[in-house]
């Protein structure tokens, strides 16, 4: 038995490591593709690797950086992902430990609500939602993070809640008794206990704020300037009276690289906050 | 203990209460009423009745829409969560480079959805000049698959992760117990393994589900809806009826069809959780 | 759960007398400003050409700078005009002037139109022509007159050994296409630049090439519009594009994601003799290691059809300012300032001009050095008839994009030439139908 086993190990490696190979394959193609002159990149040679004729060097990032406005993108995206995550972590945990530790019919009410806004599709609120936005002033980087707050707390109070049913509630209790108020209580007692759940909501969320598109695509105002990575790559398809596939695909390799770099610095993290997220979820 | 914490609501609720009706409940029920307008900026918005609604179940697009995104979604839910289990198992057979594969397959997740969408649309319009085939903004079966390739090569690995969690919650005893007992693999799998891995699984059906149903930038980025239209999905059909369109009248289409959508959504949603909650009293 | 309905009913009733209030004291708040009197208004062009946003954006700079006034230019990406403005619209600071297509686009967007009669900027109007009425109301203005036709590489063309002077119809120009097909090896060149029909770039055939049959059918019934077409000359619009994919530089499969850049970059690099574009293109076509005016011609677009020696360039507009009529009375009055220093001052003629490469049908306006624009007028001279714009007369966008995919389908491969004419005729009643739904 140990045999076939070690035969069958030895094969699901080869077959993986074939699989694994495939699919890195798409993201190395965007960077060769990135390397070559945007004339030469067409439907039929994504496939060819740049050669002496179509080789364009780092031509492409110039351009993306320089000109087409890749760092201001950059700043923006950093500037919603961050504001938005701490506010949504510190808000509702909060939230969350309110609604679990008070047992009244409106913390159930609440906890009802913030579930049903989890599965509401997006498409359901853009029109209003940006309309809102704009009328409170909410449409620049550094205050759509309220928006993203109200938008993005279901899925945050969920998974706090889902956390704090489990953990006991004697120790609160304790710190109550000696004098701490709830404020100290929670920065001092829960948040501590809760670390491995921030770190697993924050991945999620930052996950889905650095990619999001519509949300900030349609609040964001337009007359500043604003704009996100993802709204620029999408922007480079049709603005400037062209499709301009160069500065396009180093756009994307300066999206990629950021993410793989903190992926493989915080991987196990990332992974056991999924795997976490899920299993509360 | 409940009395001190209630005193603090203001601090503990009150900035996510607000954020949460101004993000959430206060444009969610302003969008159910303005389904029944017929408007293109709120202020200016016009009672309609049901026409709004009539018009959103008779338009072709619009079911179409609502074929091809069930179909998608079924499609795309069986393919990731069987090669997602089927990876996970292979992954926790203790082989070299575990945590290797487990990080590759993972990391297309991290990547966001337009992004994603260019990426498949330059690569498979490549595979398809080369093999002279039309390109998929001309023959939507390829966009449907590219889609759904798309889609797998996205989320086998969040799937993957959960499976894999699943797994190794099982605890070691039962295995070792079985195979005492001289049962085979495939047994064990069926017998132990499956039934220990269903919350895993219903999360994981669930979270496919949804997510086939409300995707949008992976579409919106690979093939726009093209050919006219027949690879669109219902939030891409929703969008284009919304900002596509010039003339008040669309709007209050959009919107009903959003309606449409949102309780559909919600629907499976409720589903979801019901199967869930028996499962944990079962257990 | 009877009773989590209540509470989920209560929370509601809660959470909107909470928004009740939040909302009210916003508004008092953004009320305030507006409230004050002389306010400088403020100007918020929302454009439709992306080959000129730089252009705009210095003159708006320029005026900022000269008046005090600030401008801002935003530039829908292409094929996403309607888009913007459709959320730009419902936004507490929307665009002041903005622009539609003609009367269809009109139609959609006149609740938003200020009615210009008696404006300074109407009264520089060189002909009442172009001003787009609705009733007695005049709510847009044409800013642009432009040409198009099919561009031709003079020098390529003697090559093949023919001169501009033998394409004076279209069997002319299917005879010398053709025969410059028959020996493209030996020639090193094609006929026609790639016809790009990727969604950014189709509109070259879907609405420009397409208003050919339209407006040979008005010609026949004596009408400037119609909510059904017939499709008369389709046979006509077929073989143009024929010949256009099938004499061209690339195989009609790979189309598709073919784009206007591409063939531009085609015909730069003479690797093709004729290219169908308009007088907006000179720019990008004359200059420094490019063309010099003495390589180019713009011939008319024949499809065999009415009097082809008398027929000129598809001269027209698309393009009509429109004034937000929603918008603050400051910002009203700074947008009607604006529009007129555009077309009277010395500095806005002279961007619109040379840098934009405009013709601008207004009194002050300046000479163009555009090729294509003075070719139209010796057209015009030699009494030769403008083909008018009739596109402004489609139905919808969406009329246009289907279209575009039954055409790129059709040279594809993939589809027939029956569903491009299901789309042109059916598609334009079903269209005519849901816009006055």
């Amino acid at each position: 038995m140990g045999k076939t086993n070690r035969m069958t190990n030895r094969v699901l490696t080869v077959v993986l490591g074939v699989l694994s190979l495939a699919w890195i394959y798409p993201v190395f193609m965007i960077f060769f593709n990135s390397l070559k002159k945007e004339t030469s990149i067409t439907t039929g040679t994504a496939f060819e690797l740049p050669n002496a004729e179509s080789f364009a060097g780092l031509q492409n990032y110039v351009d993306a950086v320089a000109s087409k406005g890749f760092l201001t993108a950059f700043w923006y995206s950093l500037v919603i992902s961050i504001t938005s995550v701490v506010l949504i972590l510190l808000c509702c945990s909060m939230c969350a430990w309110f609604i679990t530790r008070v047992n009244r019919w409106y913390s159930k009410a609440l906890y009802f609500l913030f579930v049903f806004s989890m599965v509401v599709p997006f498409q359901m609120v853009m029109f209003t939602l940006s309309a809102t936005a704009d009328r409170l002033h909410l449409n620049s980087p550094y205050t759509i993070c309220i928006i993203y707050l109200g938008f993005g707390a279901g899925l945050a109070v969920f998974m706090f809640c889902g956390f704090m049913k489990s953990v006991p509630m004697e120790i609160e209790e304790a710190a109550l008794i000696d004098g701490c108020t709830p404020i100290q209580t929670f920065f001092l007692v829960v948040l501590p206990i809760l670390k491995p759940t921030l770190i697993s909501v924050g991945i999620l969320e930052t996950m889905w704020l650095w990619n999001d598109y519509l949300l900030p695509y349609l609040v964001l105002d337009r007359t500043k300037g604003y704009m996100t990575i993802p709204i620029l790559i999408q922007y480079f398809r049709g603005s400037f009276g062209k499709v301009e596939m160069g500065p396009m695909m180093a756009s994307i390799m300066l999206n990629i690289i950021p993410i793989i770099i903190v992926y493989l610095a915080g991987q196990k993290h990332i992974i056991k906050g999924v795997a976490a997220g899920a299993v509360k979820g | 203990m409940e009395k001190a914490i209630k005193r603090y609501w203001p601090v503990f609720v009150l900035p996510t209460l607000a954020a949460f009706l101004i993000g959430f409940v206060w444009p969610f029920l302003q969008g159910l009423y303005l389904s029944f307008c017929r408007f293109i900026t709120i202020d200016n918005a016009s009672f309609n009745g049901l026409k709004n609604y009539i018009y959103a179940l008779q338009e072709p697009e619009f079911l179409h829409a609502f074929g091809f995104t069930a179909l998608f979604t079924v499609l795309s839910t069986l393919c990731i969560n069987l090669a997602a289990l089927a990876i996970a198992l292979a992954l926790t057979r203790e082989i070299k480079g575990t945590n290797l594969f487990r990080s590759v397959f993972f990391m297309p997740n991290l990547i966001g959805g337009i992004v994603l969408g260019y990426i498949w649309n330059i690569l498979i319009n490549c595979v398809l000049t080369l093999l002279g085939k039309p390109l998929m903004a001309l023959h939507a079966p390829y966009g449907f698959w590219g889609l759904i390739i798309l889609m797998c090569w996205q989320q086998i690995g969040y799937m993957m992760i959960i499976y894999i969690a699943g797994l190794q919650s099982i605890p070691n005893d039962y295995l070792e117990a079985a195979r005492i007992d001289g049962a085979t693999e495939w047994q064990i799998f069926w017998k132990i393994k499956l039934p220990n891995l269903m919350p895993s699984i219903t999360i994981c059906l669930f979270l496919s589900l949804t997510n086939g149903f409300k995707l949008f930038d992976q579409n919106l980025a690979l093939t726009g809806g093209d050919p006219a239209h027949k690879t669109e999905t219902l939030a891409l059909n929703i969008y284009q009826t919304f900002y596509g369109r010039s003339g008040a009248q669309w709007k209050g289409y959009g919107q009903a069809k959003a309606v449409i959508f949102c309780i559909l959504v919600v629907a499976i949603g409720l589903i979801q959780l019901k199967a869930t909650r028996s499962k944990e009293v079962q257990q | 759960m009877k009773k989590r309905w209540l509470a989920l009913g209560l929370t509601t009733a809660l959470s909107l007398s909470l928004l009740a209030g939040c909302g009210g004291g916003s508004s008092t708040q953004s009320a305030a400003p507006s409230g004050d009197s002389d306010k400088v208004g403020s100007v918020y062009y929302l454009n439709f050409k992306p080959e000129q946003d730089e252009a705009w954006q210095n003159l708006a700079k320029a005026y900022t700078e000269e008046t005090g006034v600030p401008v801002t230019v935003v530039t829908a990406a292409a094929g996403t005009y309607e888009q913007t403005l459709m959320s730009e619209i419902a936004k507490s600071t929307p665009p002041t002037l903005f622009q539609v297509n003609g009367p269809v686009g009109l139609a959609n967007w006149k609740d938003y139109c200020l009615d210009l009669t008696g404006s300074d900027v109407l009264g520089q109007l060189t002909s009442d022509a172009y001003a787009l009425k609705d009733g007695d109301a005049v709510d847009g203005i044409a800013y642009v007159i432009e040409s198009y036709g099919i561009i031709v590489n003079k020098t390529l063309l003697a090559q093949a050994g023919y001169s501009v002077d033998d394409n004076k119809s279209f069997k002319n120009l299917k005879d010398v296409a053709e025969s410059i097909t028959a020996r493209k090896d030996e020639l090193g060149f094609a006929a026609f630049t790639s016809a790009g029909m990727e969604g950014t770039s189709d509109w070259r055939f879907k609405t420009h090439l397409a208003n050919l049959p339209i407006y040979f059918e008005y010609q026949d019934k004596g009408i400037s519009s119609t909510d059904a077409i017939e499709g008369t000359y389709l046979d006509n619009y077929k073989a143009i594009f024929d010949l256009y994919i099938n004499n061209s530089t690339c195989d009609p499969a790979v189309l598709s994601s073919k784009t206007g850049d591409d063939s531009r970059n085609e015909f730069l690099a003479g690797e093709a003799v004729f290219y169908q574009n308009g007088s907006w293109e000179y720019g990008n076509l004359v200059g420094d290691g490019k063309f010099t005016d003495d390589d180019l011609a713009m011939i008319p677009i024949y499809i065999g059809a009415g009097d082809e020696a008398n027929q000129g360039l598809c001269t027209g507009t698309e393009n009509y300012w429109c004034v937000n009529k929603n918008a603050k009375e400051e910002d009203i009055q700074a947008t009607l300032d604006f529009m007129n220093w555009c077309v009277t001052s010395e500095e806005g003629t002279k961007a619109m001009a040379e840098d934009m490469g405009f013709v601008i049908p207004f009194k002050a306006a300046q000479e163009s050095p555009n090729l294509f624009v003075k070719q139209d007028a010796a057209y015009t001279a030699e009494g030769k008839i403008p083909v008018s714009w009739n596109f402004t007369t489609m139905p919808s966008e969406n009329w246009k994009n289907e279209l575009g995919t039954a055409l790129t389908a059709y040279a594809a491969g993939t589809g027939t030439w029956d569903d491009v004419v299901t789309k042109f005729v059916d598609g334009w009643a079903s269209e005519y139908a849901a816009l006055n739904g």
